[in-house]
């Protein structure tokens, strides 16, 4: 087998507090080839630090540390600030949650794609811009020479999410990092942004990291899943093991979630132990 | 392309509609506005205790000159009519004559106002080009040297006293190392010398191509504008850096850092262009304190400009000079708030379609 896309060996994040570190995310290794990998977790368990410390961009007080942390055979924890520049967005990048926060505001929609394409391919204007359109049209947005000119709060949350998912994904990098990416959609449009999602990654043959409280969507979206408790990988397994887990907080998980088959009079909570972060 | 050429028209035609809309509201506003200010004007001028007639025909005329000015005056005619009369003398640039210096009071507001014109535009543009970048730089490396350097220096703008820094600035840079011109608009003997056009002295001397003079009003002009840019500056970079503070933890900025920019390509390309609509109500609201004539700076440099005007007059209870000065700082922050209001709508796009 070639070497994995992306390798990660007892990573650490800890952030200096008045009262101790924090341990944001505690000894996580894995691997990641070509495929889906679910990472799954309550609020707070450290799995949206985790994406952002394989981006190299954890706000500054904090301390990221690991034994090994490559991609495609670049050491990360060796990068300077400007080969982080040329990796990001060109070789790894990420669709964040809610394009209504994560789109500037004073920019055009059309401008904010083309500039991906500015800062890496070394385009001239005309071609940034029929790129730019070509990549709308690949996220489905019917008009894309009117989407062009429109500014972030012109649009629905759906088609805001695809802008960003064209924004992120036209310098054609080899991994996404999709960070709750439906999270602050209608339900209505959720599947049909995962679905554009599904087929570019799978076109594209990139690999993908999919973060999610969702346990559904990540087990019917991924190969494999990560489950996170208190920045701890507490399990892993393959997405269709997920009912067979072995992990009580998985099962407690998988457990929490109503079924619509099932008629139940009680929810089962989930319980939590501090022993598993011993 | 064809194509992207039509979304530009349709894009631009879209921003001109909405520009000559905006244009259109506020005119209305501004003589809604304009109105309220010369009912102000016109109540304070009858609740002060100076009597305009005495003003105008002196403490020796007999009762009969008294009673004939009094009804010129209007003044035996009702409250609102008087009001019209006040209104329609305004409309007609008439502000009467200024008891202190005799002669209009609109031939006197010509001579000052250009002089603190000149000398706040001067001011504002080097505090704005100055004050911004360091209120960007100070916000983005918010805790570390730059940003407690700038912030030192910009204390000592905001706390120490013009007047005090206008001595000590006329002693340094005037008197010991002789850089700069003294007080004044221009050496003596280069009064009178350029036609008065603008009353801008740096304007006029331009017009003519006369360098010599141009020069010597730039060197009397420099040192009381850098004071008063020290202050604003002082204030722009201080609002400056507190508005790149809130918008550098955005989340635009992680995602403009994720799709490759630099930390400082994510400041200055996607933070700054968003601070534009609080940057210019700060700079607005600054130059126009500026317009009004700082009467502290005016002093210290024997500056002819309004503030000084304004204040003589008041303790001299010279009405229509007051009053007359009131309505042109009323009208110069109505004009500043209506550029404004107008450079939000090009900066911010949310507040074009409305």
């Amino acid at each position: 087998m070639t070497e994995p896309l992306l390798t990660v060996e007892n990573l650490e994040v800890t952030y200096p507090g008045r009262t101790g570190v924090t341990r944001a995310v505690r000894n996580v290794s894995f691997t990641l080839g070509r495929e889906r990998l679910g990472i799954v977790g309550e609020s707070g368990s450290g799995k949206s630090t985790l994406g952002r410390a394989l981006l190299g961009l954890v706000p500054r007080p904090s301390i990221v540390g690991a034994r090994k942390m490559s991609y495609a055979g670049t050491n990360l924890l060796a990068c300077t600030e400007r080969e982080w520049q040329n990796l990001r967005g060109r070789r790894l990048s990420m669709v964040m949650q809610d394009p209504k926060y994560s789109l500037n505001p004073v920019k055009t929609v059309g401008n904010q794609i083309a500039e991906t394409c500015f800062l890496h391919l070394r385009t001239s204007r005309k071609d940034a811009e029929r790129r730019t359109l070509d990549m709308l049209q690949a996220v489905q947005i019917r008009d894309p020479e009117v989407v062009y000119q429109l500014y972030p709060h012109q649009l629905s949350g759906g088609m805001g999410q695809r802008v960003m998912i064209a924004m992120m994904l036209i310098a054609e990098p080899d991994l996404l990092i999709a960070d709750e990416p439906t999270s602050a959609l209608d339900v209505t449009v959720q599947n049909e942004v995962l679905r554009i999602l599904d087929d570019l990654v799978r076109e594209r043959g990139m690999g993908l990291i999919f973060i999610s409280h969702n346990l559904t969507v990540v087990s019917s979206f991924c190969d494999r899943v990560l489950i996170m408790y208190g920045g701890r990988v507490v399990e892993e397994c393959l997405a269709q093991d997920l009912q067979q887990a072995k992990h009580p907080y998985t099962r407690g998980l998988v457990a929490a979630t109503p079924s619509l088959d099932v008629r139940r009079d009680e929810l089962a909570t989930v319980m939590r132990d501090p022993e598993w972060l011993q | 392309m064809s194509s992207t050429g039509t979304i530009g028209q349709v894009g631009r035609r879209h921003y001109l509609t909405s520009i000559a809309r905006s244009v259109i509201s506020f005119l209305f506003s501004l003589i809604i506005t304009f109105i309220g200010l010369t009912a102000v004007t016109f109540l304070i001028s009858k609740m002060t205790n100076i009597d305009p007639v005495l003003a105008l025909v002196g403490d020796k005329a007999t009762k009969e000159v008294y009673d004939l000015a009094y009804k010129a005056l209007g003044l035996d005619q009702p409250i609102w009519v008087q009001y019209g009369i006040y209104l329609k003398r305004l409309l007609s640039a008439d502000f009467g004559v200024s008891v202190l210096t005799g002669q209009p009071v609109l031939t006197d507001l010509i001579r000052v106002f250009p002089a603190t014109f000149e000398l706040a535009t001067i001011a504002t543009v080097i505090g704005v080009l100055l004050g911004v970048p360091a209120g960007v730089i100070a916000g983005a490396c918010k805790g570390r040297w730059p940003d407690h350097v700038i912030r030192v220096v910009g204390l000592f703008g905001y706390s120490v006293p013009v007047f005090w820094l206008g001595l000590v600035g006329l002693f340094f840079f005037y008197g010991k190392l002789g850089w700069v011109s003294g007080t004044g608009r221009l050496d003596v003997f280069y009064n009178g010398v350029v036609t008065t056009r603008t009353g801008i002295i740096l304007i006029d001397s331009a017009l003519e191509g006369n360098w010599e003079i141009f020069a010597n009003a730039f060197g009397h002009l420099i040192l009381p504008a850098s004071i008063l840019a020290y202050y604003s500056l002082a204030y722009i970079a201080r609002m400056t850096r507190s508005f790149m503070i809130d918008q550098l933890s955005q989340e635009y900025i992680i995602a403009a850092r994720i799709k490759g920019n630099s930390y400082w390509g994510a400041v200055w390309r996607h933070a700054f262009p968003n601070i534009m609509v609080p940057l210019i109500t700060v700079i607005g609201l600054s130059y126009a304190s500026l317009l009004e004539g700082s009467v502290l700076a005016e002093t210290v440099f024997a500056w002819p400009g309004l503030g000084l005007y304004i204040t003589r007059a008041m303790f001299n209870s010279d009405m229509n000079a007051v009053l007359g000065g009131t309505i042109v700082v009323g009208t110069v922050f109505i004009g500043v708030n209506l550029i404004s209001d107008l450079l939000y709508r090009v900066f911010d796009p949310r507040l074009r379609t409305s």
